[in-house]
Formats: C-alpha cells, structure tokens, sequence
C-alpha cells in the first residue's frame, strides 16, 4: 500500500496483515531507541528513521523489521494467525517517522535535549505498543482530525469578519 | 549515568500509563443521569433506535480495534430483534463527535430506547460485558 492511499483514508479495500508482524517491530524499535538515548550515537537515530520511513511511506513489508518478521521469526511461530488491517501500524510508523525526523533536524541545529524529548516520546509509543498493544491511531487520529476542524473552522469565521462592507 | 536517568523516567510514566490504558479499555462505563441529558434520534445518528437498545459505534480508518468492535456488536446484536448496531465514520461526523465528547476510537456509545446514553465504552468492549450490560436494560 503506497503513501496516497495510506493518506487518501480509504474505509473499504482494506489489505490485513499478521497482526504480530508490527508489534514485533516494535519491540526492535524499543531497543533501538532506548540504546540511543543511552549512548546519543547518531547512527542509531538515522537508522531508525530510515526504517519509520519505509514503513510509512513503502509498506511495513518493506520495512527492514517487517522483513525479519517475516523471513526469521514468522516461520517459526505456529498457531492460530491474528490479522489486522494495514492502516493502523502504517499511520504509527508515519507517526514514528515525522517524531524521528523532527529529532534529526534538532540534533543537526545542536538542540539536543529538545530532540531527546521527542525521541523519548516516540520510544513511548514503541513500547507501549510493544508491551500493551497501545493503538496510536485510535487514540491521535480522531484528535488531529478534530483539532484541524477547529482550525479550519476558526479560519472561515475570521474570514467572514473581514469580508469588505459594501 | 545521567543517560540512564531519561530512559527510566520514560519506561516508568509509560507503564503507568499502560497499565491504566489496558484497565480502562473496553469497560463499560454507566453515565450519571443528568437532567439535561439530549436524548439521541435516529436521524442523528443515521438509522432508527432499537426498541430496547442501541449501540453506537465511533470508528476511524486507522483502529485496529473498531473491526473487532464492529465483529462484536454485529454478532450480538444479529440475535436480537429489540437491540440495534450503528456504526458512525468519526472523521466524517465531527460535529456529532463534538457535541458527544468522543476523543478516541473505537467509542461505543450504550442508548436506551428513548435514545439517552446509559453508558459508553472507550476501546474494545469484551463480550460479558456488553451482555450484561444488555441484561440491565429494559
């Protein structure tokens, strides 16, 4: 699934995947992000951008996690497979990836405790997915989409203020 | 050490918040009555009432949880000709979703039959609970 469908918010046609695929990824990104901010070693905040990246914008398949999942750790597991739909676990790696460019950008600027903030907050997510199957989109999504109302919204009011008196 | 400091403040604040997260997820909580309590049409919530009950599903495209949600409801409510499921699209109804309160999905909202909210659950209800809910309305 590309980024235009991701972000064209399509409710029918949806793809399901293993359900235990993302978490599984985010138990990688919970180590990957704490052994970053134990040792501020920029390559590991780099390369898990890289991975949010692909995740979001090629599909968790492509994803260097979703890739070991499914050639390492998949064919070993037996049981019954839970499925999920698609959308949920791509919306968080964009999530993931718009936190982790952010910290990048503010690590480049020398803002370095800024930028611990934001990665402590996309390692909060990762774990609180990975330990309590906390669904990000559940819980952000319906907020952005209300918050930009309320923009949007506020916006054709002042609009409507300085419309020219004839 | 002072590396160390951050990691386990994060790891402390997430697990308490995971812990209330998985506690308060699904359960159905009763709604005081108030006396200005709007009770919900049909026409509001696009489809009539259930003569007892209804159940009214806020979802959004990116929940894992609506679909198991919507499985849930569909599959009890098949079975009961007084109790109906609806199932709202938030993104496409945020005046509703304002005027109701809903922050998060899956919110399923509990209506008696004059369409006044008895009780709502934020996140997945389980199956016991939804029935015994139903058992305690008339």
């Amino acid at each position: 699934m590309s980024i235009t469908n991701l972000l064209s918010f399509k409710t029918t046609d949806t793809q399901l995947i293993d359900a235990r695929g993302p978490r599984f990824g985010a138990v990688i990104t919970t180590i990957v992000l704490t052994a970053f901010l134990a040792t501020e070693s920029l390559f590991l905040l780099h390369w898990q951008l890289a991975v949010f990246a692909f995740g979001a914008f090629f599909g968790l398949n492509y994803s260097p996690y979703g890739f070991i999942y499914s050639k390492l750790v998949k064919p070993r597991l037996c049981g019954e497979v839970p499925t999920e739909d698609v959308r949920p676990p791509q919306f968080a790696q964009l999530v993931g990836f718009l936190f982790a460019i952010t910290a990048t950008i503010l690590y480049d600027l020398g803002l370095s405790t800024v930028g611990m903030i934001v990665v402590g907050f996309a390692l909060a997510a990762a774990f609180l997915n990975a330990a309590f199957n906390f669904c990000l989109g559940c819980e952000v999504y319906l907020l952005i989409a209300r918050a930009k109302a309320a923009i949007a919204s506020r916006k054709t009011k002042e609009d409507s203020y300085n419309l020219p008196s004839l | 050490m002072s590396n160390y400091l951050p990691i386990i403040i994060i790891f402390t604040l997430a697990t308490g918040y995971g812990i209330w997260y998985q506690r308060s997820r699904g359960k159905v909580k009763a709604k005081a009555k108030r006396a200005s309590a709007n009770p919900l049409v049909g026409s509001e919530i696009g489809g009539d009432l259930g003569t007892r009950a209804t159940f009214v599903q806020f979802s959004s495209a990116f929940c894992t949880p609506c679909r198991a949600t919507r499985v849930l409801l569909t599959d009890i409510t098949s079975n009961l000709a007084d109790v109906r499921h609806i199932e709202i699209d938030a993104e496409k109804n945020l005046d509703l979703v304002r005027k109701l309160d809903i922050r998060s999905t899956p919110t399923t909202l509990v209506l008696d039959k004059n369409g006044v909210e008895i009780g709502r659950a934020i996140g997945a209800p389980k199956r016991a609970e939804i029935l015994e809910t139903l058992a305690n309305i008339r």
